[in-house]
């Protein structure tokens, strides 16, 4: 089959690999119809996510059709049409009956490096690196997806690929990061990144109902995809964020701010270069945590600072001073995508959420090094890229004789 | 680097010797100098180790000690003591613990044991050793309380004497039971042996901790997760680096 591969830091390419195996009875083998690149793929490309190895596949956002079930899958059928949340739940430990999916004790098969890191293992992931369990990713033809029960969730017959297809990540955790703001009535929250998640963020807070929502970016084309949202918008660039977001909350602060962006932030002056170089070694600061520093001076006394930006390591000069002074809270974590899935689905089916609408780029498989690049310099409004497997019409020709695996 | 205090020092979070710091420090920040002439993931993990070093030197961690590190008792037996949680009774759990012929399912070190009599008092032990030997003992049980505790000891006349303890306490709220292991055993070839077996990677208190994590996999969702055999682009090094972040060492 094709797969999207990691080469090396900046380099991604489509190779022939084997088809997956089941290699579990609880696994199940799917059919891949749409994929998509997420901003979190950038910090693999970038090389931020320590031990990726040349030849991983990569992708954590990917939807088809179940062709093959392991014989202790009961579930899940053959011809079922799934989405494949991007954290691993195991279904049966205290963090999975929690529905704290995210931190799934079981599901990380090496959870040796985790736990060097952070002191404990999260779930393993798709295609995100070693530390998260080195499983093969899903921007590929097909997929091993394991614990199928537990995770493969079918979606209705009525919603197209692309409406339900970001129901795999970005959609739950733009969601779960609005969560994480602990919206009350006539709360004003202000969201760091206008990206495919900041842009749920907005969305979801709406749903939850915030009074306003205050995006913040650099891009036109982002800024005007949060208006259309409903957001008002400041340009980091051309405005001074911090100023600009006390007056227009009357000198109070938004109530809760969240960090849209993670670990590759990009900031002006001496602080920002300073970063660039630090996090350029890798060791010095594996994460320049701009946004992370201005939500939480931005934030008003006693808010919510909710953190569904990636980090992975170290950073600087966060200020601690302000975050426990004024008394903020902060939450943050991957996403618990399973809890939120059938309230998402309910929000698409009643098109209270059209996630379709931040699609701006539609691509096979083959295109997928464009893809990323596209993506990560924000060339040619790219805002989210969807890819097709299957949309190359030799894939489709009998399939030749099987070659000697190299 | 082998290192024989006991004392509350042995335990303490500091354990590195300021000449260590030193030295381990000049190591990291030269890889790390290193890494920064290398692209790629050769140089990410350069880098990384670099970094594990300086983080041990700044913090005063002896790496010597983490990477052999054992805790010893008087007579110079080698101790470990690990826990873990897991979502079952303590009786289910006491239950397959007390049947000896379990461990070899999830205790890696162990080729199998046979229990010699009607209610296990003795039984047989193969494990493995290194360099593709293995060593045999009889054990006897020397405490067996249902549902919370289970001790025995290895025979007089065991290459490798050794005695263990299970205890099975309630965990609070839904959270299932504790499992509290401790082992002890003499290592042949004493200090020396043990340093030798450590540095080629059979360090006990990882081995310990692996096999309650199999335990706890074993028990909970039937079995162990895995990524062997799946399907990738890579290609002859390229496996055995994603083998070493795997850390599949003892398999």
């Amino acid at each position: 089959m094709k797969a999207v591969v990691w080469q090396d830091v900046g380099r991604v390419g489509v190779e022939t690999v084997p088809d997956p195996q089941l290699l579990q009875p609880t696994d199940a083998i799917v059919r891949v119809t749409k994929t998509a690149i997420c901003g979190s793929d950038l910090h693999l490309l970038d090389g931020y996510v320590p031990s990726m190895v040349h030849g991983d596949i990569v992708g954590h956002e990917f939807m088809g059709e179940v062709v093959e079930v392991g014989p202790e899958v009961r579930r899940v059928k053959v011809g079922d049409r799934v989405i494949v949340p991007f954290p691993i739940a195991c279904g049966k430990c205290w963090y999975c009956e929690k529905g704290l999916t995210s931190l799934c004790d079981n599901s990380n098969p090496n959870p040796g490096l985790a736990e060097k890191l952070w002191g404990y293992s999260p779930a393993g992931l798709y295609g995100y690196s070693h530390i998260t369990g080195g499983y093969a990713g899903g921007q590929a033809q097909f997929a091993r997806t394991v614990y199928a029960d537990a995770n493969l969730y079918k979606v209705p017959d009525g919603l197209t690929d692309e409406q339900v297809l970001f129901l795999t990540d970005i959609l739950p955790t733009g969601f779960m990061g609005a969560e994480h703001c602990q919206i009350e009535p006539g709360d004003v929250v202000a969201v760091f990144g206008c990206g495919p998640v900041g842009l749920f963020g907005i969305a979801s807070a709406f749903l939850l109902g915030a009074e306003r929502v205050i995006a913040i970016d650099r891009f036109p084309e982002r800024l005007e995809m949060a208006r259309t949202y409903g957001a008002e918008t400041i340009n980091y660039e051309e405005e001074n964020v911090f100023e600009l977001l006390k007056e227009k909350t009357g000198g109070r602060g938004p109530d809760s701010v969240m960090d849209a962006v993670g670990l590759e932030a990009q900031a002006h002056g001496f602080l920002g270069v300073a970063d660039a170089v630090k996090q350029t070694t890798r060791v010095l600061e594996s994460d320049r945590p701009h946004a992370l520093r201005a939500a939480i001076m931005a934030c008003r006394k006693g808010g919510t600072v909710s953190v569904p930006g990636v980090y992975g390591g170290l950073a600087d000069k966060i200020p601690v001073g302000a975050f426990m002074n004024k008394g903020l809270t902060m939450k943050t974590g991957q996403t618990h995508v399973h809890r939120y899935l059938d309230r998402l689905t309910g929000y698409i089916e009643r098109g209270e959420i059209d996630p379709t609408r931040i699609i701006t780029h539609r691509l096979t498989l083959d295109e997928a090094p464009h893809a990323y690049h596209i993506f990560k310099h924000k060339h040619d409004g790219c805002i989210k890229c969807v890819l097709d497997p299957w949309a190359d019409p030799r894939d489709h020709e009998p399939a030749p004789a099987p070659q000697a695996q190299g | 680097m082998t290192r024989r205090d006991t004392g509350p020092r042995a335990q303490s979070a500091q354990n590195a010797s300021p000449s260590e710091r030193v030295l381990f420090g000049g190591i990291g920040a030269g890889l790390i100098a290193l890494s920064l002439r290398q692209r790629g993931p050769s140089g990410l993990l350069l880098a990384t180790t670099g970094a594990l070093l300086v983080a041990g030197a700044a913090t005063g961690q002896s790496l010597g000690a983490a990477a052999t590190g054992v805790r010893r008792t008087e007579d110079d037996h080698i101790k470990v003591q690990k826990a873990v949680t897991i979502g079952k009774d303590p009786q289910e759990l006491y239950a397959f613990w007390r049947n000896f012929e379990n461990l070899p399912r999830f205790m890696d070190h162990l080729e199998s044991v046979k229990v010699q009599d009607g209610d296990g008092q003795r039984s047989h032990w193969v494990a493995k050793a290194p360099a593709g030997t293995s060593v045999e003992w009889d054990a006897e049980l020397t405490a067996d309380e249902p549902g919370r505790r289970i001790a025995w000891r290895s025979l007089e006349g065991a290459t490798v004497p050794n005695e263990g303890e299970v205890e099975f306490r309630p965990a609070p709220g839904d959270r299932g039971t504790e499992i509290h292991v401790s082992l002890t055993y003499r290592p042949p070839g004493g200090t020396l042996g043990a340093t030798v077996a450590r540095l080629l990677g059979e360090d006990p208190n990882v081995q310990i901790e692996q096999d309650l994590r199999r335990l706890k996999r074993l028990l909970e969702v039937g079995h162990i997760p895995t990524t062997e055999g799946q399907s990738s682009g890579r290609k002859g090094v390229m496996n055995a680096e994603a083998k070493m972040y795997d850390n599949r060492r003892t398999s």
